[in-house]
């Protein structure tokens, strides 16, 4: 590939503009989508392991069992609904002696909408809950101050908010901390706002800043009633250590609290198998954003492939007159091969600055994080689909007889 | 039957010269002559299609053309003139019959060999021009000498040259679709002769040209043969023909007639200034 061959496919490219520019954004589509989709699967994986992380080493969630929502009570699921006594009798150092802190978490109801000044949202996640929730959630408050034992105690009529929802009612670009103080109206109760929780992103599935926390006593009063039930309860244990050992305490305690019950009527999360089944369903993700990105390589370099075929069908004439006047099957070849090389590589190029582009926005509350393996990869794909289409329809057509090239049609 | 025609009616068989190298080749003793014919076709036959659609476009032709003739091929259209011309200018093989070009056998060649054949030694003007779409005139003329290996610099100065020598200095950066018919049939003359070829195929070159046109194609035709580089010229026209030293009639894929007008060595027979013919050789 010499000077001239480069300066006769620059040529060429040029005489045929818009066909160059159609490669090359099919290569650029290809190329960029492939480094974006890969960066978002990575980076939510890499969200959701920090968010893990947060949560504590020892710390347990006990939930209502069976196919997942217990408390709905399907027929396969043979779930028990955790009561507030459960949450005493886990508290009760004498029977579980290693745990440090049990929090009763009420889900307030998911329709509940908030609405300030003209502007309303509904929160993704309403809970009520203790004091102690804070420290064990790892939740601290940026402005204001978290739920008290007060609180509590004398129902007060107050909440802690996050920052998404701050902003969805403050406004995308204001500060979320002028909502402290605030009275916001969220159902049919109006509350007042007392802590800005610090923001703490995407766990990869579910903006973790998009929720409000009441005190438990005012969650029954107004949204859910006094049923006596709670959603979820996070047992600490003292240690990390110890967490196995309160699993299993947990367990036969439940289970010996709720007759005809096994151990599929309720979960016991511990951090290990969170991470396991977090892992699993990130592995999922990745594995689906890298099939869609696949697909979009696919497409783009079918596209690639048919404006191959089409340019040297088209040029077949054109190559009947350079043969006509000398060119050898070498210089056809490698005209059209340095044509190929410079679309393919040039798409590629821009679909990698898109790429890198596109990855330094937050895209569906994830922060893309770029590996370089897709980049090396959509490069190669769609530089080795450009030249193959490239090259062997050129080098087929250059192996004509001029005068079967020039009739052709 | 077409083979001794051309022989018989070549004055110059009697007329010995020592100028072709080629002479010393033995299968020279198949045409028993001093100086062998740079184009021998012999027996050539070309048949398109099988079955019933075959078509004899070329019917056991043989003729020889010799160094620094200006011949003229006439006939009625669809008589094969344009097949015989592919099978001259090596852009198109014969199904039967054998082809000499300047001694070598074209059949034994590759295509590599071929295509250096047809870039240095043949310049081929098409029926359709075939020029390269969006491509200038400058760089369609260039094309030839690129293949040659000739630098950017000469290359250039060389295809304004010849772009000069049609009548088109001024058009060198049209595109071929920016120029009237005639315009391009000359762009497709300076391109076959930018690379000094010996031999000049010309398909009707003057058939979209005008008067005055023609005649300025002629006489660089007749410029050129006087170098004695070797010209073949397709034509209807008698006003061409004329200006040829022989003239080939085809009909039905046959050479129906084959006569001498002037002789190889002479001047072409419609240049009857000497002083013309001795400024366009020095
Ligand atoms: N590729 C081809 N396939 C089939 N038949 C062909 C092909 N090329 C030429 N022919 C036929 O061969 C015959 C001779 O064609 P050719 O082009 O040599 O004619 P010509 O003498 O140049 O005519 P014209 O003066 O019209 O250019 C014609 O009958 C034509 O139809
Ligand atoms: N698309 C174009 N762009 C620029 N110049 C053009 C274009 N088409 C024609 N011309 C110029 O306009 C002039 C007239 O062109 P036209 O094709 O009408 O000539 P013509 O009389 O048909 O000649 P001919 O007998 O050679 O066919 C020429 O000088 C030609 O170069
Ligand atoms: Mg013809
Ligand atoms: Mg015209």
């Amino acid at each position: 590939m010499n000077l001239e061959s480069i300066r006769m496919a620059v040529r060429g490219m040029l005489a045929n503009r818009m066909r160059s520019a159609l490669t090359m954004l099919g290569v650029l589509i290809g190329v960029g989508a492939v480094i974006i989709l890969v960066a978002v699967g990575s980076g939510s994986a890499a969200a959701a392991a920090k968010s893990l992380e947060a949560l504590g080493s020892n710390t347990l969630t006990v939930s209502a069992g069976g196919f997942g929502a217990g408390a709905r009570g399907g027929t396969q699921s043979r779930g028990i609904t955790i009561t507030d006594n459960d949450v005493t009798a886990l508290s009760d150092k004498t029977q579980l002696p290693d745990v440090s802190a049990v929090i009763p978490i009420v889900n307030g109801s998911t329709s509940s909408a908030a609405s300030f000044n003209g502007a309303s949202t509904t929160p993704g996640s309403f809970i009520g809950t203790i004091a102690a929730y804070s420290p064990v959630r790892n939740a601290p408050v940026t402005a204001g101050r978290f739920l008290t034992d007060d609180d509590i105690a004398n129902h007060n009529e107050v909440m802690v908010v996050g920052t998404t929802f701050a902003k969805n009612l403050l406004g995308a670009t204001a500060n979320p901390n002028a909502l402290l103080n605030e009275q916001v109206q969220l159902g049919s109760q109006s509350l007042t706002v007392i802590g800005i929780l610090k923001s703490k992103g995407s766990n990869g599935f579910q903006d973790q800043d998009d929720i409000v926390i009441l005190p438990e006593s005012v969650v029954r009063d107004f949204y859910t009633g006094n049923t006596g039930t709670v959603s979820q309860v996070i047992v600490q244990a003292e240690t990390a250590a110890a967490t196995t050992n309160v699993q299993a305490e947990i367990t036969s305690l439940l289970q010996s609290r709720h007759t005809g019950s096994t151990a599929t009527s309720f979960r016991v999360l511990n951090q290990a198998s969170l991470l396991s089944t977090q892992a699993d369903s990130n592995r999922t993700f990745t594995v689906l954003l890298g099939s869609v990105a696949a697909i979009s390589l696919l497409v783009g370099g079918i596209g690639v492939m048919n404006i191959m075929l089409v340019t040297v069908t088209e040029r077949t004439r054109e190559i009947g007159i350079r043969k006509a006047i000398g060119a050898r099957t070498s210089n056809i070849v490698s005209q059209f091969l340095t044509e190929a090389v410079l679309l393919s590589l040039l798409g590629g190029l821009l679909g990698v600055a898109c790429g890198f582009i596109g990855s330094h926005f937050t895209i569906v509350g994830v922060k893309p994080v770029i590996e370089t393996y897709s980049v090396v990869l959509a490069i190669g794909v769609s530089l080795a689909v450009g030249l193959f289409f490239g090259i062997y329809p050129a080098s087929r057509a250059a192996k004509l007889r001029p005068i079967d090239a020039l009739r052709h049609e | 039957m077409s083979a001794p025609l051309s022989s018989v009616a070549d004055p110059t068989t009697a007329n010995p010269t020592t100028a072709n190298p080629a002479a010393a080749n033995p299968a020279a003793a198949e045409a028993p002559r001093r100086r062998p014919a740079v184009i021998e076709l012999r027996r050539i036959s070309k048949i398109y299609g099988v079955g019933d659609i075959e078509v004899h476009a070329l019917k056991d032709i043989s003729l020889d053309i010799e160094r620094g003739d200006f011949v003229a091929i006439m006939g009625a259209s669809g008589s094969g003139k344009s097949t015989l011309m592919n099978v001259i200018g090596c852009l198109d093989v014969a199904t039967k019959g054998r082809y000499r070009l300047a001694g070598t056998d074209v059949g034994n060649l590759t295509d590599d060999e071929q295509a250096t054949i047809r870039n240095r030694r043949i310049g081929f003007i098409f029926q359709s021009f075939n020029l390269i779409p969006r491509t200038t005139a400058l760089v369609n003329v260039e094309l030839p000498l690129v293949y040659a290996g000739v630098k950017r610099g000469e290359r250039r100065d060389r295809a304004i040259a010849a772009l000069e020598r049609v009548g088109l200095g001024a058009r060198i950066d049209h595109m071929p679709n920016q120029l009237s018919g005639g315009q391009q049939q000359r762009v497709a003359i300076a391109r076959a002769i930018v690379t000094n070829p010996a031999i000049i195929l010309a398909d009707e070159p003057t058939g979209a040209l005008d008067s005055t046109s023609t005649a300025e194609v002629l006489s660089i035709f007749e410029e050129l043969n006087m170098e004695r580089r070797t010209v073949v010229v397709i034509t209807h026209e008698d006003e061409v023909a004329v200006h040829a030293k022989r003239v080939v009639r085809f009909r039905d894929g046959e050479i129906v007639s084959d006569v001498r007008q002037a002789t190889i060595r002479g001047l072409p027979p419609n240049v009857s200034s000497p002083a013309h013919a001795v400024r366009s050789i020095a």
